[in-house]
């Protein structure tokens, strides 16, 4: 059946030529299969010359009017999120100070392991989270990321938000778990930080994770304006410190902010903002000292508003960064809080049984840096941070609760290698004085890591 | 409330000028030279970046936000140059027309084939774009095929002036296929003449002017030069008679000075963009390469 369909006359030919050469053919013959070998060789060689005529027309520029598509990657891989995994690790060396605080802050009570809060922190070598990033384009009308930090035994969802794709007229809205954009440095991940640790001010203004994070909603509008105009607004749960997870219906917290920016010539940039968060806490848990030195317990319910005034100005050379660029950075703020704020004791302390009272604390803080690439992957930087305790009025809790009468300060150095945008090694010292009656002179030794999509730094 | 309500009406005012035209947002100088071409007057076109600046590492500054707010149209170079600022203000400005996808997003390097594409992807052979070379500028016979592409968006995003924008580009087209002969004619002894390049910011220009490349002082793109690999390159331009260093000039320069000294070769500041973003800046772009590299003989 199969050999039907076979052409019969190649194979005779073929046949005919392998096997009997000489004894088959006659002259005749011989000559009338080389003309069919010729008339054979000629048609193929015409198409292949054809086929190489067509190849090269491909290989040219295209045509403007056959513009090239813009190459995709292959198949299915292409949609995937960009992933970045950043790496983070350092040796330390500080004193060994048990409950290390920010004197005259309440902070939210740690117990237990805080080995990875960007604040404090442990001594020796340790490695930070890892954190693991994902973003990608839903669609063509959202865009997303999560940013989970990775320890032992557990996973943190620092980050996991969706955004709207060109809702357009310069508004834009984000929902989820996100940074709030209070601030200037709140947004920052600790890995685009420029020292290894945070500014005692968003240490004292955030607790352990030295940012504001918030699970709601984030509106932005960009004003049509030549300069640069930006208002934001937030909503949210509010669970995170100075608030806490109240269990309502309700808007846990809410945030205001403005940002205004542009260029000075072709060398100077700057951005400036202004900001404003409210907060309700529930029964916030904190550890202080009592007027006899003993460990009190104290839970505040009240509201906890804080203003923040942020300034950025960044110089390139002709605006060319890569040789040498300077970023100045500071940022202050108030914080008003006001409420109810009940002492818990031991047997012996002054807050033994109970005490409750009214509240109402006004606090200030500042930082301001300097970070100078002098050469290609080298920076130094310089930092001072102050905070001022400020007034604190605990009412008949006065009575029992130390007021320590100092100003948290802290001055540090740093200097950093990177040999790409991938990679940085970072040499620090701090002269820590932010615990009243204890300079701590601090070193580190840290690296970053990130490997895979690295997304672009805003501002 | 009143007055938040005044300031929103004044800030309105502010957002509608009189201006009917497309507003380009362009982030490379020759990107913007072509859309001012083809627009002519009908046009306001706002270049992001200028040619002393690395196109690779610019600030994604709130200025660049507020431009990229309020244009019709991005025309952007593409192939990754532009991955660490672009999206980044392309978000932050809340634009629907410019989303990437979208008609008012153009990007140069989709419309021509590019070279150098990468066999592997691996952040240990340096900053590699996976698209291929991103610096087609380079070639002003791709620039012209960018062109066309590039009237044809703004045909189809303003068509009220679409034959204002194909007459301007027709006139171009015309001056230009003459002024590339002019420099290809020029250029001709330099076909087959070896280049040493800092960055790898010149393949294109290469392949129009037959140049060939001995290799770069970068050891792999967008790593400083070190030493021990300048000292690898300089034994290796012993033995070949090298026409000319190329370097971009917002590196560094003394890599390149040393190697020039070191060897005998010059060294030549190549601009990787026109100073200026138009049809002069173009022409005297190209005329300066090729008058700078036929006057560097060996």
């Amino acid at each position: 059946m199969v050999f039907k369909h076979v052409p019969s006359a190649p194979l005779a030919l073929a046949l005919s030529l392998v096997a009997f050469p000489s004894l088959a053919a006659s002259d005749a013959e011989l000559d009338e299969l080389r003309a069919q070998v010729r008339a054979l060789r000629d048609s193929y060689e015409h198409r292949l010359a054809e086929l190489e005529r067509r190849l090269a027309r491909q290989a040219r520029p295209a045509p403007a009017a056959a513009a090239a598509p813009a190459p995709a990657a292959d198949g299915a891989r292409g949609f995937n999120p960009e992933i970045s995994l950043i790496l983070q690790g350092q040796y330390r060396k500080m004193k060994d100070i048990d409950e290390r605080h920010i004197s005259g802050f309440a902070a939210v009570a740690e117990h237990g392991d805080d080995a990875h809060a960007h604040g404090a922190g442990s001594r020796g070598f340790s490695v930070d989270h890892s954190e693991l990033v994902f973003s990608a384009n839903i669609d063509n009308r959202f865009t997303g990321l999560a940013n989970f930090a990775m320890a032992d035994g557990e996973v943190e969802v620092e980050e996991a938000w969706f955004e709207t794709l060109g809702l357009g007229h310069g508004l834009t809205v984000r929902g989820g778990r996100y940074r709030s954009g209070i601030g200037y440095a709140n947004q920052q991940h600790p890995h685009a930080w420029d020292f290894a640790d945070a500014s005692l001010m968003y240490q004292a203004l955030f607790g352990e994770h030295a940012s504001y994070a918030n699970d709601g909603l984030q509106l932005r509008w960009v004003a049509p304006t030549p300069v640069y105009l930006e208002f934001g607004a937030e909503i949210g749960r509010g669970a995170n410190f100075p608030g806490t997870d109240r269990d309502t219906n309700g808007v846990g917290s809410g945030a205001l902010y403005a940002h205004l920016g542009g260029d000075v010539g072709t060398s100077h940039s700057w951005r400036a903002g202004v900001s404003y968060l409210n907060a309700r806490a529930e029964a916030r848990h904190s550890h202080f000292e009592d007027v006899g030195g003993e460990e009190v317990h104290t839970n505040f319910t009240g509201t906890s508003r804080t203003w923040v005034i942020d300034g950025v100005w960044k110089w390139a050379p002709d605006g060319n960064a890569s040789q040498r660029n300077l970023k100045l950075q500071a940022e202050y703020f108030i914080r008003k809080e006001r409420g109810d704020l009940e002492c818990n004791g031991e047997t012996g302390s002054a807050c033994d049984g109970g005490v409750d009272s009214d509240t109402l604390t006004r606090q200030s803080g500042w930082y301001a840096q300097a970070v100078y690439q002098f050469m290609p992957e080298w920076r130094v930087g310089l930092r001072y941070d102050r905070l001022d305790p400020g007034r604190r009025d605990y009412g008949v809790n006065n009575a029992n609760i130390a007021r320590e009468d100092h100003n948290p300060h802290r001055t540090t150095v740093m200097a950093d290698w990177s040999p790409s945008e991938f990679s940085r090694l970072r040499l620090q010292w701090a002269r820590d004085q932010s615990m009243a009656g204890e300079t701590d002179n601090q070193l580190w030794l840290q690296y970053i890591m990130s490997l895979g999509a690295h997304g672009a730094h805003s501002f | 409330m009143k007055r938040i309500v005044s300031l929103g009406l004044l800030l309105m005012a502010l957002a509608s000028p009189a201006w009917a035209g497309l507003k380009v947002f362009a982030t490379l100088p020759e990107w913007g030279a072509l859309a001012q071409i083809i627009g002519g007057r009908e046009v306001d076109v706002f270049v992001a970046t200028h040619a002393r600046q690395d196109p690779h590492h610019v600030d994604a500054r709130p200025s660049l936000i507020a431009r990229a707010r309020a244009a019709d149209l991005v025309v952007a170079n593409g192939a990754e140059l532009e991955i660490g600022w672009l999206p980044v203000v392309l978000r932050s400005a809340g634009n629907a027309a410019t989303v990437p996808g979208r008609p008012g997003y153009f990007e140069a390097a989709a419309q021509v084939p590019l070279l150098e594409i990468p066999a592997r992807l691996d952040r240990a052979d340096g900053d590699v774009h996976a698209a291929g070379n991103p610096h087609i500028g380079l070639d002003p016979r791709r620039v012209l095929t960018v062109g066309e592409a590039l009237t044809g968006r703004m045909a189809a995003l303003d068509p009220a002036h679409a034959s204002t924008y194909h007459a301007n580009w027709q006139g171009f087209a015309s001056r230009w296929k003459t002024a590339v002969d002019g420099w290809s004619a020029e250029a001709a002894p330099l076909k087959g003449a070896t280049i040493v390049v800092h960055h790898t910011a010149y393949p294109y220009l290469a392949e129009w002017l037959g140049l060939k490349r001995l290799g770069a002082l970068e050891p792999k793109p967008g790593v400083a030069p070190t030493s021990a690999h300048l000292a690898g390159l300089r034994a290796q331009m012993a033995g070949t008679p090298v026409r000319a260093i190329l370097r971009p000039p917002y590196t560094s320069e003394a890599p390149g000075q040393w190697l020039a000294e070191a060897s005998g070769v010059p060294v030549l500041a190549v601009p990787v963009a026109p100073a200026e973003a138009s049809e002069q800046g173009l022409r005297d772009w190209y005329a300066g390469i090729v008058a700078q590299l036929v006057k560097a003989a060996p």
